[in-house]
């Protein structure tokens, strides 16, 4: 700021591309030193374990990308994680910790694979996948209602709410698929519907066009933040409620908003799961992707857009991952501490970055002085 | 129906349901520490989950399970560093830490028990009871509630003692003081950072010995997700117990008992679907929290970092 040659008008004119670019070179930098960090870690765990990590790591690129086959299963398990990374962004935007994705995702999954194939032979084919994909959003949505209205109303902490309806859900969900949805199979799942009612393909390719929908949400999810008051009172809310009080804003009812969209966008991943890949349900099936999502949305910044290669990476992780475990002999929760240690080195980074921000140096004053002897 | 009522049968049932409520009375009393101190400790299920690993191997080296639950107490402890250090010392958010720290401890413990035992599947004898003399001799509930292992009288001595503790003492003030005015203790010259650090770590410790128990008494042996959510029931427990901590065993009796009636359901060949038993302590809790929800306050401070000087 200080170097007399540039005018004032150079500066402005400067500054903001500037600004924007190194804002930018800085959000990548936060995303790739962690993810960077969390390969080399888990490298350095499989060598402990006995694999070989380059073997390991070369197993994940050939099952997730060399081969046709696995780069369309990548793609198609991304639907899923960016629909439910989404509803994760309304929610966490607005600082309300949806816990309980994993309920309102099986829940739904129920009533799609339940309902599914009594709506497949009555309606015709895309009413019928739009029908089924309303009823999971309704359902997702619902079971966002008691923790959202507690929250609205009284103040009672989501953690635990959201954390109770979605033990309820999964459990529902178990009973539902094994009594009033149970098929003729021996085991506990539900009829299965047509292969031809089943979510189209993407012309070319094995991938289900819930990749599209998914696509879809993310580029709305995104414009809502960026472009609409609405999006910008669920950013009020989620950074000073009192704040959201003076301004007007109807505070209650944007939770509940808030949370419900949540929930349907789970329900609507578990609806593209069901249709697209299965076409029923078995009572003992859970992805479980509740946890597992909320890194990526953190590693995306709460940007839908972002999310995108998010998703990817942990799509492959976990498609590619399945893969190079069974060739390693190791179980492929390999994923989980992948994902796990991927956060923890996240927050480190940005721990450190906050600090750069502040303009304080980097290492504690004891370290710096032992450092210089 | 008659072999349901049974003396035998009540005996096993309440065995087991207190053997389930344990684990869960340790790590939610664990919880209710760190809560009161406004630290919101999500990743306790990864505490117990690494508690329980370590426990079952110790004991399984050394056929003891004071040494079991000591590891474990002290694997919990190394996991609640990770806490200790990215939330309490560097002020990070809390759930997202506790997310990491569930996911990754998930994925530890599974490869671990992949390398070490994936064809062996060894098992550890099960505990000793500790009859307390007269009282053992009550049918049904003698040899069920009063001969217990001793872990389950320390777990009820360490509630009393924690009561006391956050009752009666500048401990248990400065605990309740951090979790609803760090800023107030700062003032009166208390560290909020070493308060936190304290309870953080007790979660840990009494979370590892509650995962232990899970694995080496109340299971015998280790499988990859044996918490199976236990860690956010006790979560829940420890949120409803706000800072009672009679109320932990209240809450793990409650889960417990549905945990142990489902199996013994199930055993005993009744057609009522599982999933519904284990559905109603949860139920019943959402109903708690729907008729008491006005008088449902967790410590002001719950989750937030503390930075001294900032507003």
């Amino acid at each position: 700021m200080t170097a007399p040659a540039t005018t004032p008008d150079e500066l402005g004119a400067a500054e903001p591309v500037s600004g924007r670019l190194s804002r930018w070179a800085t959000s990548t930098a936060l995303a790739v030193i962690p993810i960077g960090l969390a390969f080399l870690i888990s490298a350095v765990i499989l060598a402990l374990l006995g694999v070989d990590p380059v073997a390991f790591f070369g197993d994940i690129v050939t099952a997730g990308i060399t081969r046709e086959s696995g780069r369309f299963d990548v793609i198609t398990r991304m639907a899923p994680i960016m629909l439910i990374g989404c509803g994760m962004i309304f929610a966490f935007r607005a600082s309300l910790w949806n816990l309980g994705i994993d309920g309102q995702f099986l829940l739904a999954a129920a009533f799609v694979a339940g309902l599914g194939p009594v709506v497949m032979a009555n309606l015709p084919v895309p009413l019928g996948w739009v029908v089924l994909s309303l009823i999971a959003m309704v359902v997702g949505a619902s079971w966002t209602l008691i923790p959202s209205l507690l929250k609205a109303r009284y103040g009672t902490n989501e953690i635990v709410t959201s954390l109770m309806m979605s033990f309820i859900g999964v459990y529902l969900a178990v009973v539902l698929v094994s009594g009033p949805f149970d098929g003729p199979a021996a085991v506990p799942q539900t009829d299965a519907v047509p292969r031809d009612a089943m979510l189209m393909d993407i012309p070319g390719t094995s991938v289900h066009i819930g990749f599209l929908v998914a696509l879809v949400v993310c580029f709305v999810t995104y414009l809502v933040f960026a472009r609409t008051s609405f999006g910008t009172r669920v950013d009020v809310l989620g950074a000073n409620p009192r704040a959201a009080i003076h301004l007007g804003i109807n505070v209650p009812r944007l939770i509940v908003v808030t949370f419900f969209i949540s929930g349907a966008l789970a329900g609507l991943a578990a609806s593209m799961d069901i249709q697209g890949i299965f076409g029923y349900m078995r009572a003992d099936w859970n992805p479980a992707y509740g946890l597992a999502v909320v890194p990526l949305v953190f590693l995306a910044r709460m940007n839908a857009l972002a999310l995108i290669p998010f998703a990817a990476l942990f799509s492959l992780m976990s498609i590619g991952g399945q893969y190079a475990a069974r060739r390693a002999h190791i179980p492929s929760d390999f994923v989980l501490l992948f994902v796990g240690v991927l956060l923890l080195c996240m927050v480190g980074t940005q721990y450190l970055n906050d600090k750069r921000a502040r303009g304080e140096p980097l290492l504690p004053h004891s370290l710096r002085r032992a450092g210089r002897g | 129906m008659d072999s349901l009522l049974s003396e035998r049968f009540l005996t096993e049932l309440i065995i087991g349901g207190i053997a389930a409520a344990i684990p869960l009375l340790y790590a939610s009393l664990g919880e209710l520490v760190a809560e009161q101190s406004g630290v919101l400790n999500v990743g306790l299920e990864g505490m117990m989950l690494v508690g329980a690993f370590a426990g079952f191997v110790a004991t399984l080296e050394t056929q003891s399970l004071l040494i079991g639950l000591a590891v474990g107490g002290i694997a919990g402890i190394l996991v609640s560093l990770i806490m200790v250090l990215f939330c309490v010392r560097l002020g990070m958010d809390q759930i997202v830490v506790g997310i990491g720290i569930v996911l990754s401890a998930e994925g530890a413990t599974s490869l671990l028990h992949s390398t070490w035992f994936s064809r062996s599947y060894p098992r550890v004898p099960s505990a000793e009871g500790l009859p307390i003399p007269f009282l053992s001799d009550i049918p049904v509930l003698g040899p069920s509630v009063f001969a217990q292992p001793w872990p389950v009288y320390f777990g009820l001595g360490l509630v009393v003692f924690m009561t006391w503790l956050l009752r009666k003492t500048t401990i248990g003030l400065n605990l309740r003081a951090a979790g609803e005015r760090p800023d107030s203790l700062d003032a009166a010259g208390v560290s909020v950072v070493r308060v936190r650090t304290a309870a953080e770590i007790t979660a840990g410790l009494l979370a590892g010995i509650g995962g232990a128990y899970m694995a080496i008494v109340a299971a015998g042996t280790f499988t990859p997700f044996l918490t199976n959510g236990a860690g956010f029931i006790a979560i829940v427990i420890a949120m409803i117990a706000r800072g009672r901590p009679w109320w932990t065993v209240l809450g793990g009796l409650l889960f417990g008992m549905s945990l142990s009636i489902a199996t013994a359901l199930q055993l005993a060949g009744v057609k009522v679907p599982t999933a519904i038993v284990f559905m109603l302590p949860f139920v019943s809790v959402v109903l708690v929290l729907i008729i008491f929800a006005r008088q449902s306050r967790l410590p002001s401070a719950l989750g937030l970092p503390y930075h001294r000087g900032s507003r």
